[in-house]
């Protein structure tokens, strides 16, 4: 006999009390922890996915737009810039490098992205089998393309146009897989890389094929080496910029904005601004948990002071049988913490199964790279947190017990 | 605290000396002086509101700040602080009263089990099967408490009672709610376990069919 079978016998005394109060108590901690797993998640992801880009410049649109179609390619492309213009952005003394970007296309919604080898290089890309991209169509394709779409090494495919698996199908050029990319946990799983002048390529009407004459072209594109710098029939859809000093930060944005027809947008400022429209929504499901978290302290408060009416007697007879006052002031403590431990576990569970299912079975989620296995050390705060509301709301019951007068309640019968 | 040289003169184990009681409305209660030998056996006496349970409760230490002085098993209770008088009744002293009062949460073994606990003393192997043996629901073991018939429960109150070996057992009106037959075997079985343990025994009781079975006794009056 301990104190824990003591508590614990009690909890089993009334089943359906405790058990609301632990159902209570775990959907609101489930809750708590799912929006936890996606948010620490979501965090790392944006973190991971716009780490070393300072800045995004392409056409003039919405800004958020511009960072969601260029960063996390969740979104449509504002539109196109001309090659010359941004090469002339991209000379600028502020900028340590610049990537070029090409969009448009896609392969059963996978993205298709013209870029340089500095992108891969940008995401620490490496090859877990087959070769880089070298000539025109060949693609090197993300871990996850090569798992949910099927493609291996030596695979050819057409692209389609815009984001959708329905668009208006490139049928004249077929794309061949390369190699594939190893896992990096950031967006780049779910890219297909190629460079730009295979998107252009699809793009063209045949005849308009100007490749680059050798010899007689003397300046070289500072973006895409294979077209004459300046020219100005190409277009991309936007560059990706990397600062060379703090300064640029206060500098770049405002020139590129002011001064050219293109558009800067911060990586840091958008995705900051996109936090705080969803954070309401956010806010309000926290909300709501913290509701029914206090509900079941509630709960739990009043299951412990009405069954502690009824153990008067019990506490009384423990007294006489030796029992300290603060023995019992200890036991009626524990049976409130253990409650919310209990409910607290099941919360915490069904929040990580929750997430497991939702990404086993949603292919955003799978996309997106969000796991339910994986702990963070939130989840001991929660715990700690849990425990602290059992004793508080076990604490005036308890101290009911503690000033229990013995005689008169065994006196009264 | 024990004062062994009065233990070795007297070998008394309950006695009572100058003692009152002033409840919380006012009114005061005093108890003639009496005492109790160790081994022997006792009766308090009187109707009910005679004050019966308030001087078992005085004995029990399970009522503070009297008058006088209350000894059991040679200390003086009133020196005691709170914590240790808790200390004291858990290793000397057994209680059996009106209703039972287990705890219907637990089994009988565990009703057991809980003296060991809160009293904080260790609980000698085999303890429990002997004492459920002797009073003859051995059976009754994992049994929870809310499925016993009321004399199986009695029992059960009377193990727990004197599970530790207490040397002082104090009973309140226990056979008030008990029929002629019952209430003969109740106080047989009392007497019994009280001789097996060596135990004292003090029963409170306004039942008139208890009074021929022990000699010793104190009347309380109104």
């Amino acid at each position: 006999m301990n104190i824990f079978i003591l508590v614990w016998s009690y909890l089993k005394a009334r089943p359906l009390n405790t058990a609301i109060n632990v159902i209570l108590l775990s959907l609101g901690i489930a809750v708590i922890t799912i929006l936890l797993l996606f948010k620490k998640q979501l965090d790392q992801k944006i973190t991971d996915n716009s780490k070393g880009i300072d800045l995004v410049i392409g056409a003039k649109g919405s800004p958020l737009q511009l960072i969601l179609c260029n960063i996390f390619h969740i979104d449509f492309p504002t539109g196109n810039i001309k090659l010359n213009e941004a090469e002339r952005i991209a000379k600028n003394r502020l900028i340590r490098t610049a990537i070029p970007l090409a969009l448009g296309d896609s392969y059963r919604a996978y993205r298709i992205i013209g870029t340089s080898s500095k992108f891969r290089e940008l995401y620490q890309a490496k090859l877990a089998e087959g070769a880089w991209w070298k000539n025109n169509l060949e693609v090197n394709i993300g871990s996850n393309v090569a798992r949910l779409a099927g493609l291996r090494i030596g695979d050819e495919f057409t692209s389609a146009h815009g984001l959708t698996q329905e668009g208006h199908a490139h049928n004249e050029h077929r794309y061949i897989v390369k190699g594939i990319l190893q896992k990096t946990n950031t967006v780049l799983d779910n890219l297909i890389l190629t460079n730009v002048e295979s998107i252009w390529e699809m793009h063209e009407t045949g005849d308009a094929h100007d490749a680059p004459e050798g010899d007689s072209v003397t300046a070289r594109s500072s973006l895409v080496p294979s077209v004459a710098a300046g020219d100005s029939v190409k277009q991309i859809t936007a560059l990706l910029i990397k600062y060379r000093s703090p300064m640029a930060a206060v500098q770049l944005p405002r020139l590129i904005n002011a001064e050219s027809s293109l558009q800067a947008a911060s990586p840091a400022f958008e995705t900051a601004r996109l936090f705080s429209i969803l954070g309401v929504g956010v806010d309000v499901i926290m909300a709501f948990a913290y509701v029914l978290i206090l509900i079941s302290a509630l709960s739990i408060f009043i299951a412990l002071y009405n069954s502690l009416k009824e153990r008067r007697y019990d506490m009384a007879v423990m007294r006489s049988m030796g029992a300290s006052r603060s023995k019992l002031l200890v036991s009626i403590l524990a049976e409130g913490g253990l409650l919310t431990l209990l409910g607290c576990m099941v919360g915490l569970l069904m929040g990580h199964v929750v997430v497991i299912m939702l990404s086993s079975m949603v292919e955003q989620a799978q996309k997106a790279g969000i796991t339910g296995i994986i702990f963070y050390s939130e989840e001991w705060v929660i715990l700690g947190g849990s425990l602290l509301l059992g004793l508080l709301c076990a604490l005036i019951p308890a101290m009911q017990a503690y000033r229990t007068d013995i005689s008169s309640v065994l006196a009264r019968n | 605290m024990v004062s062994y040289f009065s233990a070795a003169l007297t070998a008394r184990m309950v006695s009572a000396s100058n003692l009152s009681y002033k409840f919380f409305s006012g009114t005061a209660i005093s108890f003639p002086d009496f005492m109790v030998k160790k081994g022997d056996h006792f009766l308090l006496l009187g109707e009910s509101g005679s004050g019966k349970t308030t001087l078992l409760h005085l004995l029990g230490g399970l009522l503070r700040n009297y008058s006088g002085s209350v000894q059991v098993n040679d200390v003086a209770l009133e020196t005691l602080s709170e914590h240790r008088l808790d200390k004291f009744r858990g290793q000397n002293i057994g209680f059996i009263f009106q209703r039972n009062h287990l705890i219907s949460a637990l089994t009988v073994e565990q009703n057991l089990m809980m003296h060991s606990y809160l009293a904080s003393m260790p609980l000698q192997e085999g303890r429990i099967e002997e004492v459920l043996h002797g009073l003859g629901i051995a059976d009754k073991r994992k049994s929870d408490v809310s499925h016993l018939s009321q004399g199986q429960a009695q029992r059960v109150a009377i193990a727990r009672a004197v599970i530790s070996r207490p040397p002082v057992i104090f009973a309140d009106e226990p056979t008030s709610a008990l029929d002629d037959r019952h209430c003969n075997n109740v106080i047989s079985l009392l007497i019994d376990v009280a001789n097996q343990n060596q135990s004292t025994l003090v029963i409170a009781t306004h039942d008139q069919r208890v009074k021929d079975r022990i000699q010793q006794k104190i009347v309380l009056k109104h």
